[in-house]
């Protein structure tokens, strides 16, 4: 397990990142590295130039802006998942990352690693997709912001220009009488999403559900906003009956992965099961 | 017998201070000056000839030192031996050679080495050496490939068949005939991959102006590595040390000799500099032995009121693709004859078929044939309760060996040498509370829940020999147990032992054993193993032989050195031998307590030897070789407790109950340890663990990622309990513990899911019992179009 040689860099400050990365060819960033380190081992990535963003310390937050939550890149998936902030504002986000890995991976990972690389079996896109977060993307042009339902373009590929950064995810404030959850099937090894669903449902006044956002990881080529089944909820009560009808809805559109532990047809069974019982779960926590 | 306050105390392990700090030295950490590093090159193809391997580019990378090929080792290192030649069954020993040179048989095989200064070196000009295959059609299945017109492996072994054995007693047409129901069952014992946490690794080191070759090596049995690697290597015996440091784990898959030791070897010879070698985690899955995997046919004779007249069937057990060091014994000895289980069963007919395909060989793996037995058994008592309508644990308790039939012959051969069954059942039953279980069971199906009661009672073989049953079953080695006591002038004792425990902590119960003979503080005490330079030849560490051989062998040392103690305490007091006693580390005249000598004053007097007896040498030490009478059996009751969720397949165990009888228990603590260890990787096996292969013969579990060792979040809480009843034959009563949790748990957690499954119909599922697995034969049941 011994990866092939590289070129190691550490920059102090994502300028100095950008340019690195502009100048030298076929480079890679480390952003906590244990999706990409374990790649190298088995060398199935020998990027000859390796970018190191660990040192650079303005990207390591969580804070408010404005009404809204920003977490830094370079935020650990334990920042993450402990962050009273995070906690409060955009509780399926803390969910999501506490069902990542291990603690050994959740005390190294990082937020905008994860994102940027873009498994299709990964935690954080559910949640991200749900809550319509932003992604920001740095450049040496200058920073954009992208939507996270556009983010994810496909297998292990995002919005993300080859010189850019992401820089920060920015989760807006969620509407009164929400709740959130984000339940997930993970792989007996891999400890990946065989299916992770993140609900974020809010209620009307008259106790009916007036949206409901569904993110869904692990079952598609990349994480996705189960439109139908939000439809079929949306002014709908939330009863068993209405919601696994709905469920039933999860996997429309999605050609679905399919590997040695889980066919398409149970897949597809499991993110209708896990759909039902998120919608449920958030609609138990509707605050 | 010693019975005093060390023997059934829970010390604390002494290796593990060590072992959680990090200051264990295992083979990876031993640096040598100017060490080189070796990286193989490895087949990609499970079958294929090799028309050519070009290694001038690997070369010529910097800091390589040598790259050598198959072609290289002619005459330097020879075909490594299979150690277990089964007799009467036409065993076929095609040659393994160390390197493949014309033709590779599974992927992982050995193509090409490469010495570097350095490990990355080594892997870059790895990656350079050029091999031209010529890729042949491959079987990894083992009833496909004893097929005609299979694709064959080797030219010596028609059909792919390595060995026809059989096991038969009583007359088994009769019991057939006689029977009210016959139950049949095709049961496949899924391929596991053993996951040591430590992986194979070797370091050699040769000096030229000796002769004297040291391999530092992961391993189980050094001793076992020095005979068959002096005959590999044609280094004589005298001059080869072979040195197992801290191992960290092994599960069998460090007892056997593998290739990649030997080439290191062969690589520091050649070079004149020690050589090290590190397998990888992706090496380890494809070439650290296998276990389990057999497919097998299988019919029981029973009559309405549940008594087992008799059971016929026919194993396939896959071998991989060259025969690995004890592999013919495994399916065999330790698995056809051990299908009485802890029933009075009175024929048996049933023949095992070894197979050789493009995998991975396929060895002993915790357990080693008595899972694969036990978990036939085991779902066969369960299918014939449901069949006839029994409960399960009724229809055991009908047919268990009674504990007034011991020694027990079974229609196998073997001689069971005690148990109490009824006993273990009994105690399980109670802490489970069974009744109130089975209760919960009819409410929770009322309400369309899915809960089922799982039971497992095992016997097992182990203590591993004696050494003429060894020789008669065609095991080419002895297996008894060695200890050299070593009392020092100071009254300090070092315990030298030929086996090698490697996790087990024989380090604090030998300790103990010793210890409460020779009446001094267990402080005074420590063990030393895995080196043979300094401790007597042993058989190694598998089998749960260590403590039923080392212990008694730790035991008469011990004896022997009090023996000479005596005397020489008589013979300092003015007294006759005969009126010696000693007690709480004193010598003292009988009747005379205060005409003492001290344990320490003894010892110094026997190396001082200013004043000796006549006959009595000096010094003060003892060895002792012990083969054992007969095996140990060790038995038990796991009793486990499930629930499935029918809309997602998965399992979730809320209750285990493991009862266990391993004889007389030096360390509580220690024995909870191996029965939590042992049940893990059982249920592990029920539920997760496979190892996959594709047609081509590649494994598509070939990492962490896909194979699913068991974590903590796994596993549930463990009850566990024991029975005592001491083997008669061994003169601490004790008969081994490393292996009976994997042995029991397994079918204990599948007859708990099948339990679960019955009101669909589901009669039948093979392992492992994963979620999409369960939830597809759910659909099935329920006639869905999924």
């Amino acid at each position: 397990m011994i990866p092939a040689q590289f070129e190691y860099h550490r920059p102090e400050t994502v300028a100095e990142a950008l340019q690195l990365l502009q100048r030298l060819p076929d480079a890679r960033l480390l952003a906590g590295g244990h999706s990409l380190l374990p790649m190298m081992k088995l060398r199935l990535a020998t990027p000859a130039h390796l970018i190191d963003l660990g040192r650079i310390g303005d990207l390591r937050y969580i804070r408010e802006e404005g009404a809204a939550v920003a977490i830094g890149a370079l935020a650990t998936h334990w920042m993450v998942e402990s962050s009273p902030l995070v906690r409060q504002k955009a509780p399926v986000l803390a969910e999501a990352a506490g069902r990542i890995g291990d603690i050994q991976v959740r005390n190294l990972g990082t937020i905008g690693g994860s994102l940027a690389h873009a498994d299709p079996a990964a935690d954080y896109p559910a949640a991200v997709v749900a809550l319509e977060a932003e992604i920001a993307a740095e450049g040496l042009g200058g920073r954009r912001t992208v939507k996270a339902t556009e983010f994810f373009t496909g297998l292990f590929a995002t919005a993300l220009q080859p010189t850019e950064i992401l820089v920060q995810i920015t989760v807006p404030p969620l509407p009164a009488r929400t709740g959130g959850a984000y339940l997930k099937f993970p792989h007996p090894a891999s400890g990946f999403a065989v299916v992770g669903v993140a609900a974020v449902v809010t209620m009307d006044r008259q106790g009916r559900c007036e949206r409901a956002r569904i993110g869904i990881t692990g079952v598609g080529p990349a994480a996705y906003r189960a439109a139908a089944v939000e439809e079929a909820l949306a002014g709908a009560e939330l009863d068993e009956r209405t919601v696994a009808a709905a469920a039933q809805r999860a996997a429309d559109g999605v050609e679905v992965n399919e590997d040695l532990f889980a066919s398409a047809d149970y897949r597809r069974n499991l993110v209708q099961v896990f759909t039902r019982r998120a919608v449920l779960a958030a609609a138990q926590r509707v605050t | 017998m010693a019975v005093t306050k060390l023997f059934g105390a829970s010390v604390r392990r002494r290796e593990d201070p060590r072992l959680v700090t990090g200051r264990a030295t295992y083979t990876d950490d031993v640096r040598l000056p100017g060490l080189l590093h070796a990286v193989f090159v490895r087949s990609p193809h499970a079958h294929a000839r090799i028309r050519r391997v070009d290694v001038s580019a690997a070369r010529r990378v910097p800091g390589v030192a040598a790259v050598f090929t198959g072609a290289d080792l002619a005459g330097k290192v020879n075909p490594l031996p299979c150690a277990w030649l089964v007799p009467n069954a036409d065993l076929k020993t095609p040659p393994h050679p160390a390197i493949a040179t014309d033709r590779v048989r599974y992927v992982g095989d050995a193509v090409a080495v490469v010495v570097a200064e350095d490990r990355g070196a080594a892997r870059d000009a790895a990656a350079l050496v050029q091999v031209d295959y010529e890729v042949l059609p491959a079987v990894v299945d083992a009833e496909k490939a004893a097929h005609p017109g299979a694709p064959q492996l080797h030219d010596d072994a028609p059909h792919n068949i390595a060995f026809r054995w059989k096991v038969s007693g009583g007359d088994v047409a009769d019991a057939f005939a006689r029977a009210d129901r016959v139950i049949r069952q095709r049961v496949v014992n899924q391929r596991l991959i053993p996951n040591a946490m430590e992986p194979r690794a070797a370091v050699a080191d040769y000096r030229a102006s000796t002769g004297e070759l040291t391999l530092w090596m992961t391993s189980q049995n050094p001793h076992i590595h020095r005979v068959i690697l002096s005959g590999v290597l044609g280094v004589p015996e005298h001059r080869l040390r072979v040195i197992a440091p801290e191992v960290g784990g092994g599960f069998g898959s460090k007892i056997f000799v593998y290739p990649d030791e030997a080439v290191v070897a062969f690589c520091a010879r050649e070079l004149g500099r020690p050589v090290k070698w590190v397998e990888d985690r992706r090496e380890n899955y494809l070439i650290s032995a296998h276990g389990r995997d057999h497919i097998t046919e299988v019919e029981l004779a029973v009559r309405s009121d549940g008594t087992l007249l008799g059971l016929r069937g026919r194993t396939h057990a896959n071998l991989g693709a060259y025969l690995s060091t004890a592999a013919p014994g495994v399916p065999t000895i330790l698995h056809g004859l051990m299908l009485s289980g802890a029933y009075q069963l009175p024929a048996v007919d049933y023949e095992v078929v070894g197979v050789f395909t493009n995998t991975t060989p396929v060895d002993a793996y915790r357990g080693a044939g008595r899972p694969e037995a036990t978990y036939i058994v085991e779902r066969l008592m369960d299918l014939a309760a449901q069949e006839l309508e029994l409960d399960p644990l009724e229809i055991r308790r009908r047919n268990f060996i009674p504990p007034d039939r011991f020694p027990y012959a079974t229609v196998t051969g073997l001689s069971y040498d005690s148990g109490d069954y009824a006993q273990a059942l009994d105690t399980a039953t109670r802490m489970l509370e069974y009744d109130r279980w089975r209760d919960e069971q009819r409410r929770a199906r009322q309400q369309g829940r899915y809960l089922g009661i799982g039971a497992s009672c095992y016997v097992e073989i182990c203590g591993l020999g004696p050494s003429p049953v060894a020789g008669a079953v065609g095991f080419q080695g002895g297996l008894w147990g060695s200890a050299v006591v070593r009392v020092h002038p100071t009254g300090k004792v070092n315990v030298f032992i030929g086996e090698k425990p490697h996790g087990q902590g024989e380090e604090t119960t030998f300790a103990q054993v010793v210890a409460d003979e020779l009446q001094v503080p267990i402080d005074d005490m420590q063990v030393i193993y895995g080196d043979t330079a300094l401790t007597p030849m042993g058989w190694g560490t598998y089998g749960s032989r260590t403590t039923p051989v080392g212990s008694a062998a730790c035991l008469l040392a011990a004896r022997k050195i009090v023996d000479k103690a005596r005397k020489i305490a008589a013979h300092l007091l003015e007294a006759s031998e005969a009126d010696i006693d000693y007690q709480d580390g004193r010598f003292f005249v009988r009747g005379s307590p205060e005409r003492a000598k001290t344990f320490r004053e003894v010892t110094l007097q026997a190396y001082l030897a200013w004043d000796l007896p006549k006959d009595v040498e000096p010094g003060l030490e003892a060895s002792a070789f012990y083969d054992p009478p007969n095996f140990t059996y060790p038995f038990g009751t796991h009793l486990c407790v499930v629930e499935v969720d029918p809309e997602t397949g998965q399992v979730q165990i809320l209750r285990y109950v493991a009862v266990d009888d391993c004889g007389r228990v030096i360390n509580p603590l220690i024995v909870d340890g191996q029965v939590h260890g042992g049940i893990t990787q059982g249920l592990a096996q029920a539920l997760q663990e496979a190892a996959v292969y594709d047609d081509r013969g590649q494994l598509l579990t070939g990492s962490m990622l896909d194979y699913a060792v068991p974590k903590a979040v796994h596993v549930p809480a463990y009850l566990t309990a024991r029975t005592e009843t001491p083997s008669p034959h061994h003169p601490l009563g004790v008969k081994g513990v490393g292996e009976t949790g994997t042995i029991a748990a397994t079918p204990a957690v599948v007859n708990a899911v099948m339990d679960a499954l019955q009101p669909l119909g589901i009669r039948h599922l093979d392992m492992p019992l994963t979620p999409s697995r369960i939830w597809q034969a759910i659909q099935r049941a329920k006639g869905g179009t999924r």
